[in-house]
């Protein structure tokens, strides 16, 4: 058994309305010198695979069908032993 | 045409505008109209697909991310594929983004805020099936109601619409001047409405099922159902 740890943000390129709000609310709280506010998601599962790659394979193919949708979106993912 | 045009109108869990659909398109239009559960598989002989606004599955991951792999979602694509007549309207246009039936994506709009307003809208192609019985320079008052209808594509496939006459609605201000001051969620070029390349599917943000009577409002969203209706009609002319 393996999990997967996937982390989902929009692409650099595109503006980050969210991000841009907390953003002004870090500044309130006094904290000038943060920059660059991005707000993503994160998901966690397990994946019941024979070997780590076919792990992460299957993560990739999830990523790329449905948690992720490339035309906004990045992704990045660990896979560990569990 | 002697015999009505019939409209199936998918439900998906969170749907919420199906009936505004259903109302709009049998007791206004005047055609025929069948509800579509999400997990059904046949289309019952529908001429007409209409993906309806709402939440469907919570908007869970992203808006139409999951409605996409509903079972009723592969007729949907099949239809679509082969020329049928397809419209998403709200969610339903970003479902069809999602499935890939129109380019592009829905973002969370520019302001953070839900946006539920009348707005104005511009035809900018009134050579299409979704079209064509919208009068010249017709500004047409319709609502909205979303959170995330900022349309957003790469350039290149921007390019694309834009030149191949893909782009249908733009949001305008009460004269049909195409202004930033107009745009209600930060949507590129002021987009409210495209279709595919093929002309068969059409995806917009604005709900012309609500704006079908004038006690209700305005009436001009009957002149996008007409306009499909009338394509029918053309064709078996």
């Amino acid at each position: 058994m393996f999990r997967s740890t996937i982390t989902i943000v929009l692409r650099p390129s595109i503006l980050d309305v969210q991000g841009k709000a907390v953003e002004l609310g870090i500044h309130t709280l006094g904290l000038k010198e943060v920059l660059n506010v991005r707000i993503g998601k994160s998901v966690t599962m397990t994946i019941d695979a024979p070997t780590e790659a076919e792990a992460k394979k299957i993560t990739d193919e999830a990523c790329k069908k449905l948690l992720a949708n490339p035309v906004m979106e990045d992704y990045t993912f660990t896979v560990t032993k569990i | 045409m002697s015999s009505n045009l019939k409209f199936g109108i998918v439900v998906f869990p969170g749907s919420n505008c199906d009936h505004d659909a259903y109302h709009a398109v049998k007791h206004v239009m005047h055609q025929d109209a069948d509800f579509l559960w999400h997990k059904e598989t046949d289309l019952k002989g529908a001429d007409v697909i209409i993906l309806p606004g709402g939440f469907s599955y919570g908007d869970y991951l992203r808006t139409g991310a999951i409605a996409r792999f509903s079972p009723i979602m592969n007729e949907v694509i099949r239809f679509a594929r082969n020329g049928g007549t397809v419209i998403g309207i709200c969610n339903g246009f970003q479902i069809l983004c999602e499935s890939g039936l129109l380019p592009g994506v829905l973002l969370r709009n520019q302001s953070l805020l839900f946006s539920c307003k009348y707005i104005r809208l511009t035809t900018a192609n009134r050579a299409t099936r979704f079209t064509s019985s919208i009068p010249e320079s017709a500004v047409l008052n319709i609502p909205i109601a979303h959170g995330e209808g900022n349309y957003f594509a790469e350039p290149d496939v921007m390019k694309g619409l834009e030149d191949g006459g893909q782009v249908l609605f733009r949001y305008c201000d009460e004269s049909g001047n195409i202004t930033a001051e107009s745009n209600p969620n930060g949507s590129i070029n002021n987009i409210a409405g495209i279709m595919n390349a093929g002309g068969n599917v059409m995806g917009m943000m604005p709900h012309p099922e609500r704006a079908c009577e004038r006690n209700l409002g305005s009436a001009d969203g009957t002149m996008i159902f007409n306009s499909i209706i009338h394509s029918f009609v053309l064709q078996s002319a």
